[in-house]
Order: structure tokens, then C-alpha cells, then sequence
């Protein structure tokens, strides 16, 4: 066992325990960025002014009538800034844009002493506009040929050969919806100005390095003026991984001009027209099968929605290429991947960050053919999955490892389901109900944990012991909700040897722990969990040394548990506190800064070859739907979940980013409909699901009825901190389960082994037109090559 | 006249000088009680549910959740609030609060992660922990086919009190976990021992800051006579829509008067012929005072918004808007019922059907109210809601249709249909009731009436559903109804 993965005695890891801010949570009292406000005096509300239209060039910009308004303070325009006026990293993103690129796009900001009047000053700013021809839709993009960054081509085997292999290829297309965060919490920040100059801001990040990377850019100060403090975020989900920066540099600007605090929230209609989303995919693509159902070559186009500026889709769109083979071993595959330009809002991270879409794309190509090919999609997916001691790679070239956790958790998922039992009572119960079909199906997942991106596979920490033996850590990763400062704090607890109730945590700021990643990835417990680990493993060393001395013992034979220290075979003990206040007199030091990256990764971007995850997460669930036939609606009957997380570093939170990341991609491709008005009205561009009303994201209806979630047992990865895998994105995945057993449940309306194209999101509506699609079905086609290119491509124009 | 104010957590509190549309909410994070949070500002999240003493239904006073960013705290002067801050008990100082109940449940069961949405959560589930029947009286099963029933905890805590909060990270698990596992409050609970109590009265106000004002009356008559006043007054019972539109599309209006306590639109009564529902009252008094007395609105209520909405909204509201899409026409149209309209020369009666005259237009004159709603006896004993909509809980429908049959011998006799969300207003489907009356109610009399039924109106295409869609369910939910009661005969 690893160094890094090996736990003591009596770990305060591993223990089940719920989230460390539960009680300020359940009781109102913990704080969240925009709670601060009521505690800060003579503060200024920043306003947005947003322009209606999808794309035009500013010709007049006047801001005096807003002065007019009572309470209005100054209004924020480009000329305001001293430093780069930019709010991204590519500098594609202008903070104050002389061009409106897409509907809603803020073009100045205004403060107010009041809220109301920073509002009616937004109103009264007098914008004048070249109205330009836009591109709402992705398809209009892809027409006119709309691109932008980085145009990334996977090529691995020979793809040619292995379709001349193939007994059966299937061409098709097949266009998918992103997704709208929905954090709770909209965006937020609260900027103020010291005695200096320097500026502290507090903000609702997943990425306080960056944010004060782009605020000092903006303000042009370096970064040693300018502190970024994140309390806790009312959800992320990736969507304050970059777009929090802008915002905040309004804040921070603002505060620097008026030498007031400013603060600003984004109402829900501003922060879903504002923000980015999810990106919304096309894919066009052609697999060859040989005669077993084995896939032989894969060759496929993903083309993702960027929006308006590149913000993160070029590493979005490299995890979906990175992910489009999901659980399957694809011998020949050439996939090529382009990132759209749409007069939209900039997309952005959103939990899985391309994975989701690349892996969509696999389990739409085996949902449609498998009906084609003869084969139960079970049996299908069942049949392609990587094997163990095959020496098999992935179309980027990585090997795969632990690939027969692949079958492990999909037999126990088979298991624990009674799938076969319940299949046949499936089939019972459909023959018996001509307007109510129910079906079941199981998908598995396999996601890589690490950034693509070598550098950012980093963490920092710094962790303080008092001399009354309290101990406080500092790491560089946020709290969204996801439970990252719990495992942390019992990350040191364990390595410390100490109970968890001596560890406090000290809220995320850059003036702790610089150069810090984003939140992301999955990764936050990998990589602050290493350099938490790595910083008490310091002061351990120290701190037994001195234990060594009191005891007469060897240092080496010291151990700390549960707070008192011992030396082996003997029964002398030292108890922590008095152990810390020794050292402290002995002048040992009682603070280090710890530091993780984590080893063994390269990743070739042009080549788009490389290792680029450290190991990779696995799991599989079984879903039973129902389905009613008059109307397509629809319930989750059952779910069953056999997920990865390594050895947990604390299970409650862990099935509750399980079930949570289910629940959550269930949305995306079932419920969570995006929807922008592409006609050429007056409001064309306008994003019309803007709300909570109009967009719904599940709530307890959509929960699974029965819900049983398992962890995968005696798991270990030796790479991660105590044995423990990433958990925060790869069970959203989990969800494919879902549509595939609305699209089975459809099928099962027409005759037996009628192929189903399902739209994404799949709708009631969408149900019930595939419904229809299956009734109007005539008895499948046998599956060969021609007819199934035929029908494919029929499939295809839908 | 006592300055407006609140009392909250316990403690009486001044309105002013808060604007008279401020909300609860914006009031509560004002003085610092940052747990309410704001999600959405349309009453569709929950994070701002606080709890509001309110006139019970089986006990003297009622613990209601309703969602703080939707009602303007002028709107409670004299009443009492409860926040998730004011659940928790505080003890010693330096010492930590002790957690309620629920508070202890949804803390122990994972049923937070990034707590935003939390404080909501309990406020919402500590209403319905203090709902006196709960216990007592568990809900029946609600899926008898399969025998299991999910949306009801063995403690009788009905999931439905949870329908108006969103939760995004837990996928609602645990937080069903905690719902499903309180007990009985204890009897010092001091605020199970408040329900034994009388209600907070409602109190006159007329709450006036920078030419606008909030103002409610004792009586009916006043009322009216200030509504003959001052005609452009925005008449506001819950605020579920008016709130939304304060929040949303920033209205800002000179003079709100608050109808929601007048004794006179609060009254049920079931005579003889008809029964009068007052049009004020909330559809969770409705909904508790019928229990089940008219199945057709049994069945509607549990689709309409949510239990957070349906304890401030109102059938009068709901008509009183105008709305296309409200849930409560198309059954209503179907239950033949009529609207008692009241001003200050009196009052007249008004049959729903000729009730709208165009898009959220209606008959009703200015400086008039609607009083109450009548509904005719007997009722028509086949009777269906079919809501069509993305989401189960809490959603808009993209349509709706109510219907109500008299089949005898096989044969209908009478029908009546409601259509919401395909006409500028909610619309009767008078050529479908005209080819089933009369006919067999056979598959082929329902498919023909079927085809006509999917004419109805002129649905739209819009980001809830396309035409077709609609179209078509019209079509399908009477081909639903009718395999629904034969299934229902043949088992």
C-alpha cells in the first residue's frame, strides 16, 4: 500500500458523519456571501445594465440620466477601467463590452445607495445600438460554419480498416440540450478597500485564485493588493469555476472608485441570462460492429456550444473526446471535436465538464443500435466493455486501470436490483397494461479524475497548531456544499492522530494558500487532502520527535492516537495539548505549509495523446421507469447504484454526492429544458426559460421512489489521499440509466425490437412523441449493413 | 390605529420604515435574519419559507409555511412569524442553541450540503410537523394499485408539504429521510402549545410611506366603498401573483388593499343546492375543510403550485387574475360553478363560463371583488383533473382539462369540460360535450369526441410544450379518462 493511500489506527477517516456546517445550515446561521451585507456598513448595490438584444454594436452609451436617479452613486463604464478590460483568461471576454454579443449582455454597471435605486438608474442608462445578425442556435452556427479555439482531433487505430471489419454500421446524429446550474445561491460578491488600497473581496467562487488573478488585472494592481475570501458557496456545480471573476472585478472596481464597500446579487432572471451553462452538443457519427456486437471503429464529429467567448469549452470539449469511449473499448476510433460561436451566453464548467457529453454520445450510438443489432442493450454494453489484462487503452492512448471494476459493480448492481426477477415482472406487467409500460436499464460510467491540464493538478495548504493544542487548517479548496472542508478536516485528524473536535477550518482565501486551483474536477479532496496531509505529516514528524524526548522513546516509535501520544510497548502517555505546549517551549514550530501534486500525469494537448488521469471512477446503476402512454409522463420507479469512491473518507457524504449528482443529471436529460427564442422577432436571442417557473429542475417528484445507493467495497486507490476516489462529478453519469429506460419503456409501446430516438432533454412531450414514433414502428428491419445505415440515418433526421 | 408591526421569532418588531412593497423576506435579511434566503423571488424555490401563525382548521391556530419573498410585510402587520433562526432554542449564553426537531433530523440525515436551500426546507417541514392531524390521522395510501405509497411517511407527514422547495444537491433522499422520521411535537413545545391558542386577529392598517400605501379593512363594505375611492387600488389576498410581479417585472403600485382576512369572503358553507367557498379563503383551507366533499377539486389541489403557494393563494385570486393557465377554471368551468361578485351597490352572480371576456379580462368591474364561488349540488359523479406539465409537483400546466360526466346505464347524459392553457381564456370545450352527450360511453363514441376535443381552441407553441403537443393531449386525457373508468369497471 502507498504511502499516500495507507490509513492509521483508529482514522477519524472513514467515519460517517454529516456535513460540518449542518447545524448553522438547518438553523439559518451560517453566512453566505450576500448574508454579509446586513454587516457592513455604507454599502453600495452594483446593478447591471443589461441590453435586450442578441448581437449589435454600441454606438451610444449615456449614463447621465441614471446620475439623475436619487441614490444613484456613479455608473461603471469601460473608461473606468485602469487595467485590462477583460473578464476572462483569453481575453475574448471584455468586462464592458463595446459589442453586445448576446442577449442580456451587460454593458455597464450601476451603483446605487439602494438596491431599488441602483435598479432605476440601470433602467435610465441610455444605450444605443448596431443591431447585427446573430447566431442563436447551435445548428445555425454549425451552418455558417461559427467556430472558435481549438479544434482537437483523437486518432487511435485505424479507423478505416476496423469499419472494413465491421458486419453492421450505423451512421446517425444526434443533438443534445446543456443544462442551467441552478446553485441556490445566485452570484455574489462583496468588494471593500483597506487603509492601503488593497482590496478584499468576498465572493461566491469556486475559484478565489482566479478571481483575484483577473481582478488585479482589471484594477491593475498586482496580486499581492488583492484578496479573494469564499465562506461557502450555496452551490456551484462548476458554475462559479471562471464566471464568478467578472462580477467580482465590478465589485472590487467599484469599491476602488468610490472607496465604499460594493456589493452585488444577481437576481435569478440576471444570473440565468448572464451566466454560463452547461454546453449543449452536436454529434454526428458512424460505428461498425462485428457480428458479436463488438464495436470495431468509431468515427464521430462533437461540436459543443461555446456561446458567445471561449471561457472553458476547450477543455470542456477535451474531456468530452476524452470520454466518448466511457466503459467500452473502442480498438479504431477518430473523433473530432469543434466548439461552436453563438450569440449566447459563454458556457462554462457544469459538473463533468464535457464528460457527461462525450459519454452521452456512447450510450445514444448503443441505445439506437442495440435493438438494430438483435442484442438486449444490456447485453450490448455488457459486451463491450474494457477487459482486464488486454492491454487496452483508450482512444487517447491511456491505459486503462482497475478496468474489472467495470463488470464488478455492474454484476453488483445485477445483484442487489434482483434485475433478472424484475425484468421478467417488467414483462409481465407490460403485456397486462396496453397504456402503462415500465422498463429497466442499467448503464455503467468511467470517468477520469485529474485537470486534463497538467499544471492544475496542484494543492496547497497551511496548517496552524495553538498552543493550547487547537489546531487550524487552511486549505485551497472551496466548500459548495459538496462536503470538501469535512473530509478535510478529517484528513488531519487522522494524520495528526487527534479527535476531529480539535481541528477547526479557517474559510478559503487566497492570502493563505496562493496559486491555488479551482474547486474542480472532482478533485478538491484529492489534491488539498494530499497537501492537508502533507502539512500535518510536518508537524507530526516535529511533534514526535519532542513526544520522543518526554517519552524515552525513539521517535520512530512514537505514535499519536486519538490525541495522546505513546510509545510502542510502553504504557507512559502523553496527551496532545500537553505534547503542542512542550514543543511550543522548546521552540519547535508549530505551523506548516503543505503542498500536493499529484504524479504520473502527462497530457499532450496537439497530439491529443497523453495519461492525463490519475486513475479513473467507476460505477453503474439500474433504473425502472413507468411510463404512461396517453401522455409520455413519467416516474423513476426504482434506482439501484453500485458506485467507486475508493475507500470513502466519509461515506454519508459521499452517498450524498451520489445521490445528488444522480438526481442532478436525471434533470438534464429528462426535465431541464433550455429554450431561446430563435425566431426573428423583436426578442430573438432572448433566453426564454429564465426562471424558476419556467425552468424546472427536479423536485421531490422526480426523486427516485426507492432509492439504494452502495458503495463499492475494499476499494482502495493507492494514488488518492487514504485510499479514497474523487465522488463530486462522475455520478451524474449514473443518469444515463434513466434515459435509457424511458427510451426502452418507449419501445416497449411498439413492436418488439423497435429502435427509439429519443430527444435530450427527454420531456414528457419528448416521451410521448417517441411513443408514437415506436406505435407508428412496423416490425424492425433485420439488422445488416445497408438497412441499418438506412434506417439510422432516417433516425437521424428527426 | 397601533404603528404598523411584526412579531417575529417572539420579538414585536416596526414595520416601518419599510416601503410598503417590501418584502418579508428583504424585511427579515434587513435586520439581519440572513437564514431566509432568496432563490427565485417568484415563491417557486422555497429558501424564503417562514412560518406564519395563521386561523386553524383543527386546532385554534395553524403553524402555515408560506414563502417570504412573495408577501409584503405590511401584509402581516399584527401577525407572528417563525424563521428557521427562531425554530432552534437558544440556551446559556456560550452555549449552543438546541435544534427543533426537524432541525435535528435534516442535520443528522445528510439532509443539507450546501445549506442554502435548508433553512426553507425546515420551515416547510416544521409545518407540517405541527399540522395537528398528522399524526392522528395518517394519510391514506395514495397508490393502492402497487400498495406502497411514497409520498407519506409512517408519522403521517405528507411529501407534499415539501413540494414547494427545491432542493439542488441532495436529490432529496435524506431530506425525505428526516421528513419521515419526526415524531409528535412534545407538549411543552412552545409552539405546539401556541396552536391551542387563538390566532393573531387581523388588524386594520393603512401603512403609508413615501405616496404609497398598504391598506386592509375590517369589513366587506369598507372595503368596497375604498375600492369605489380609489379604482386604481390593486386588490392582494396570498400575493402569490402580485408578488411575482413586485419581484420580477419590478411593479411598483400607489395603493395594495389586502383582502385576505375579511371575515366575509372567508366563509364555506354547503346548502342544499350549492356550495359557497369564499373566495379568500386559502386552497389549503379549502382543501382541509372539503376533505374530499368535491372529489374533482380533491383531485386538482394536490397539481396546483405548491402547499407553499396553496397556503397563501386563493380562488379568487386565481380567478381574479384572469389567467389562462390558472389550474382552478378548468374544474371549476366543469363543476358549472358561478361567481358571487360584490361592490359597493351590492352584489350579482356570474356563471364562470361567461365570466372571462378576453386575455386576463374579465366581466368583473372596477371597485368589484370576487366573494365567493358557488358551486351547484348535486355534483356529476365522473369526474377527472388531467394536468399536463413537465414537472409532477409545482408546475404551470401547458394544459389543462377538467371534466365532469354524468354517465348512466352506460350512456352520458351530461358533460361538462374545462380547458385551460389553449384559448386567450379558459374555455369551455362545447362541441366535445355535445358529441359525448347522449351516446354511449364506448370507445368509439370517446375516440370520435376525442378528435373533436383535439380542435378545441387554438394552443399555442411556446418553451412549455408545442401546439401539437397540446393539441393533443386534449385528445389523449379523454381517451385516458375513459380506459381510467373502464379499467376501473372490469377490475
Amino acid at each position: 500500500m502507498s504511502h499516500l493511500s495507507e490509513r492509521p489506527e483508529k482514522p477519524v477517516v472513514g467515519v460517517s458523519m454529516p456535513h460540518e456546517s449542518a447545524f448553522q445550515h438547518v438553523t439559518g446561521t451560517a453566512l453566505y456571501t450576500d448574508d454579509l451585507v446586513q454587516r457592513t456598513k455604507d454599502v453600495l448595490h452594483a446593478y447591471p445594465v443589461q441590453v435586450m438584444k442578441a448581437h449589435g454594436r454600441i454606438t451610444a452609451l449615456r449614463t447621465k440620466p441614471a446620475l439623475a436617479v436619487p441614490g444613484v452613486v456613479r455608473v461603471l463604464t469601460g473608461a473606468d477601467v485602469p487595467g485590462v478590460n477583460d473578464a476572462g483568461m483569453k481575453h475574448d471576454e471584455p468586462l464592458f463590452p463595446d459589442e453586445v454579443m448576446f442577449h442580456g449582455h451587460a454593458v455597464a454597471w450601476v451603483l446605487g445607495e439602494t438596491l431599488e435605486a441602483a435598479r432605476l438608474g440601470a433602467a435610465a442608462v441610455e444605450v444605443e445600438l448596431e443591431e447585427l445578425p446573430s447566431l442563436v442556435s447551435l445548428r445555425d452556427a454549425i451552418e455558417a460554419g461559427s467556430y472558435h479555439g481549438a479544434q482537437p482531433l483523437m486518432v487511435h487505430g485505424d479507423v478505416d480498416a476496423g469499419f472494413a471489419d465491421s458486419a453492421h454500421v450505423f451512421t446517425g446524429e444526434f443533438q443534445f440540450a446543456g443544462q442551467e446550474h441552478f446553485y441556490l445561491e445566485t452570484h455574489a460578491a462583496l468588494a471593500q478597500v483597506d487603509e492601503n488600497g488593497q482590496v478584499f473581496i468576498q465572493s461566491s467562487t469556486q475559484h478565489p485564485s482566479e478571481t483575484q488573478e483577473i481582478v488585479s488585472h482589471v484594477l491593475g494592481v498586482p496580486a499581492h493588493e488583492v484578496t479573494v475570501q469564499c465562506l461557502r458557496m450555496g452551490g456551484g456545480f462548476g458554475g462559479k469555476e471562471m464566471q464568478p471573476h467578472g462580477f467580482a472585478a465590478v465589485a472590487a472596481l467599484g469599491a476602488k472608485l468610490t472607496g465604499r464597500p460594493v456589493r452585488f446579487r444577481l437576481n435569478r432572471t440576471q444570473d440565468m441570462t448572464m451566466s454560463g451553462k452547461r454546453h449543449g452538443f452536436h454529434a454526428k457519427w458512424k460505428i461498425g460492429f462485428d457480428a458479436e456486437g463488438r464495436i470495431q471503429a468509431l468515427d464521430a464529429t462533437l461540436v459543443a456550444d461555446g456561446g458567445w467567448s471561449l471561457d472553458l469549452s476547450e477543455p470542456v470539449l477535451a474531456r468530452a473526446l476524452c470520454h466518448i469511449d466511457n466503459t467500452y473499448w473502442i480498438p479504431n476510433a477518430r473523433v473530432a471535436g469543434r466548439i461552436a460561436k453563438t450569440n449566447t451566453v459563454s458556457n462554462t464548467a457544469f459538473r463533468g465538464f464535457g464528460g457527461p457529453q462525450g459519454m452521452l454520445v456512447i450510450e445514444d450510438i448503443l441505445g439506437r443500435c442495440a435493438p438494430q443489432l438483435g442484442l438486449d442493450p444490456m447485453d450490448l454494453r455488457e459486451r463491450n466493455f474494457y477487459q482486464p489484462g488486454q492491454g487496452q487503452t483508450t482512444p487517447y492512448g491511456q491505459p486503462v486501470t482497475q478496468p474489472e471494476r467495470i463488470s464488478t459493480v455492474w454484476q453488483q448492481v445485477l445483484e442487489n436490483g434482483g434485475i433478472a426477477d424484475r425484468k421478467r415482472e417488467i414483462a409481465a406487467f407490460n403485456a397486462a397494461h396496453p397504456n402503462t409500460k415500465r422498463a429497466l436499464a442499467i448503464t455503467g460510467i468511467k470517468f477520469g479524475i485529474s485537470f486534463n491540464l497538467t499544471a492544475f493538478n496542484q494543492g496547497g495548504a497551511l496548517v496552524l497548531i495553538y498552543k493550547d493544542g487547537s489546531v487550524l487548517i487552511n486549505h485551497g479548496g472551496t466548500e459548495m456544499g459538496q462536503g470538501l472542508h469535512t473530509k478535510m478536516m478529517q484528513v488531519a485528524a487522522t494524520t495528526l492522530g487527534i479527535p476531529l473536535h480539535k481541528v477547526r477550518l479557517a474559510p478559503t482565501r487566497t492570502d493563505k494558500v496562493p496559486n491555488t486551483s479551482a474547486t474542480a474536477a472532482s478533485s478538491g479532496a484529492d489534491l488539498n487532502g494530499g497537501a492537508i496531509k502533507n502539512a500535518c505529516e510536518q508537524l507530526r514528524e516535529r511533534l514526535l520527535q519532542v513526544a520522543a524526548t518526554q517519552l524515552g522513546a525513539n521517535g520512530s516509535d512514537v505514535r499519536i492516537v486519538e490525541g495522546v501520544a505513546r510509545a510502542l510497548g510502553s504504557d507512559k502517555e502523553l496527551a496532545w495539548d500537553d505534547l503542542v505546549r512542550t514543543a511550543y517551549f522548546q521552540r519547535v514550530q508549530l505551523s506548516a505549509s503543505g503542498f500536493y501534486r499529484t504524479e504520473g500525469l502527462h497530457w499532450d494537448a496537439k497530439s491529443f495523446r497523453g495519461s492525463p488521469f490519475k486513475y479513473f471512477a467507476y460505477g453503474a446503476a439500474a433504473t425502472e421507469v413507468e411510463v404512461d402512454g396517453f401522455t409520455g409522463a413519467y416516474r423513476i420507479r426504482r434506482v439501484d447504484i453500485v458506485h467507486d469512491v475508493g475507500e470513502s473518507l466519509s461515506p454519508m457524504i459521499d452517498i450524498g454526492q451520489v445521490e445528488g449528482g444522480f438526481v442532478q443529471g436525471a434533470g438534464w436529460l429528462t426535465l431541464e429544458d433550455l429554450r431561446w427564442d430563435t425566431s426573428d422577432g423583436p426578442n430573438r436571442g432572448r433566453f426564454l426559460t429564465q426562471a424558476a417557473s419556467t425552468y424546472k429542475l427536479p423536485s421531490f417528484s422526480e426523486m427516485p421512489e426507492e432509492f439504494n445507493v452502495t458503495l463499492l467495497e475494499n476499494a482502495t486507490e493507492e494514488g488518492a489521499v487514504y485510499g479514497s476516489k474523487a465522488v463530486g462529478e462522475p455520478p451524474l453519469m449514473l443518469a444515463f440509466s434513466v434515459r435509457e429506460a424511458l427510451r426502452q419503456a418507449a419501445a416497449a409501446f411498439g413492436p418488439s425490437g423497435v429502435s427509439v430516438d429519443l430527444a435530450s432533454p427527454a420531456t414528457p412531450e419528448a416521451v410521448f412523441w417517441a411513443v408514437q414514433e415506436a406505435r407508428a414502428a412496423d416490425a424492425p428491419k433485420t439488422a445488416d449493413v445497408h438497412d441499418g445505415k438506412v434506417h439510422a440515418e432516417a433516425l437521424s433526421g428527426a | 390605529m397601533v404603528a404598523p408591526r411584526i412579531t417575529i421569532n417572539g420579538e414585536e418588531t416596526p414595520i416601518s420604515p419599510a416601503a410598503p412593497q417590501t418584502t418579508v423576506l428583504d424585511f427579515l435579511r434587513e435586520r439581519g435574519l440572513t437564514g431566509t434566503k432568496e432563490g427565485c423571488a417568484e415563491g417557486e424555490c422555497g429558501a424564503c419559507s417562514v412560518l406564519v401563525a395563521r386561523p386553524g382548521v383543527n386546532k385554534p391556530t395553524d403553524w402555515v409555511a408560506v414563502n417570504a419573498c412573495l408577501v409584503p410585510v405590511a401584509a402581516l402587520d399584527g401577525q407572528e412569524v417563525i424563521t428557521s433562526e427562531g425554530l432552534a432554542t437558544v440556551g446559556e449564553a456560550g452555549t449552543a442553541p438546541t435544534l427543533h426537531p426537524v432541525q435535528e433530523e435534516m442535520a443528522v440525515r445528510g439532509g443539507s450540503q450546501c445549506g442554502y436551500c435548508t433553512p426553507g426546507f425546515v420551515c416547510s417541514m416544521a409545518a407540517e410537523y405541527y399540522r395537528p392531524d398528522r399524526c392522528a390521522h395518517p394519510e391514506p395510501e395514495s397508490d393502492p394499485a402497487d400498495g406502497t405509497d411514497h409520498e407519506h411517511g409512517p408519522n403521517g407527514f405528507d411529501l407534499h408539504a415539501l413540494s414547494g422547495n427545491l432542493c439542488r444537491c441532495t436529490g432529496y433522499r435524506p431530506i425525505r429521510d428526516a421528513a419521515f422520521a419526526v415524531g409528535e411535537p412534545a407538549d411543552e413545545d412552545p409552539l405546539a402549545q401556541r396552536r391551542e391558542q387563538a390566532p393573531p386577529a387581523p388588524v386594520a392598517t393603512e401603512y403609508v410611506q413615501d405616496d404609497s400605501a398598504f391598506v386592509r379593512k375590517n369589513t366587506l363594505a369598507e372595503t368596497l366603498r375604498l375600492l369605489r375611492e380609489r379604482p386604481d387600488a390593486v386588490v392582494v389576498a396570498g400575493s402569490t401573483d402580485y408578488g411575482v410581479e413586485v419581484n420580477i417585472r419590478s411593479r411598483r403600485e400607489d395603493c395594495v388593499v389586502a383582502i385576505d382576512r375579511l371575515p366575509e369572503l372567508r366563509e364555506l358553507r354547503v346548502e342544499s343546492d350549492h356550495i359557497e367557498i369564499g373566495a379568500a379563503l386559502t386552497l389549503t383551507e379549502i382543501e382541509r375543510r372539503l376533505d374530499g366533499e368535491v372529489p374533482l377539486l380533491a383531485e386538482l389541489f394536490p397539481q396546483f403550485a405548491s402547499r407553499l403557494i396553496r397556503n397563501g393563494a386563493t380562488l379568487g385570486g386565481n380567478l381574479g387574475t384572469g389567467s389562462p393557465i390558472g389550474d382552478s377554471p378548468p374544474v371549476l368551468l366543469a363543476l358549472e360553478a358561478s361567481l358571487v361578485l360584490a361592490d359597493a351597490d351590492g352584489e350579482r352572480v356570474v356563471p364562470l363560463a361567461e365570466y372571462f371576456t378576453g386575455y386576463r379580462q374579465s366581466v368583473r368591474r372596477p371597485g368589484e371583488l370576487i366573494r365567493a364561488v358557488r358551486i351547484p349540488l348535486p355534483l356529476s359523479p365522473v369526474t377527472a383533473f388531467h394536468k399536463i406539465a413537465k414537472r409532477r409537483f409545482d408546475d404551470i400546466s401547458s394544459v389543462a382539462v377538467g371534466f365532469a360526466l354524468d354517465i348512466e346505464d352506460g350512456v352520458v347524459r351530461k358533460a361538462r369540460i374545462g380547458l385551460g392553457g389553449v384559448a386567450a381564456t379558459p374555455i369551455r370545450a362545447l362541441a366535445t360535450e355535445a358529441a359525448l352527450e347522449g351516446k354511449p360511453w364506448s370507445a368509439e363514441t370517446v375516440e370520435a369526441a376525442a378528435r373533436l376535443l383535439r380542435g378545441e381552441g387554438t394552443p399555442m407553441d411556446d418553451h412549455r410544450a408545442s401546439s401539437l403537443y397540446r393539441s393533443a393531449m386534449l385528445g389523449q386525457s379523454l381517451l385516458k379518462l375513459h380506459a381510467q373508468t373502464t379499467e376501473a369497471v372490469s377490475s
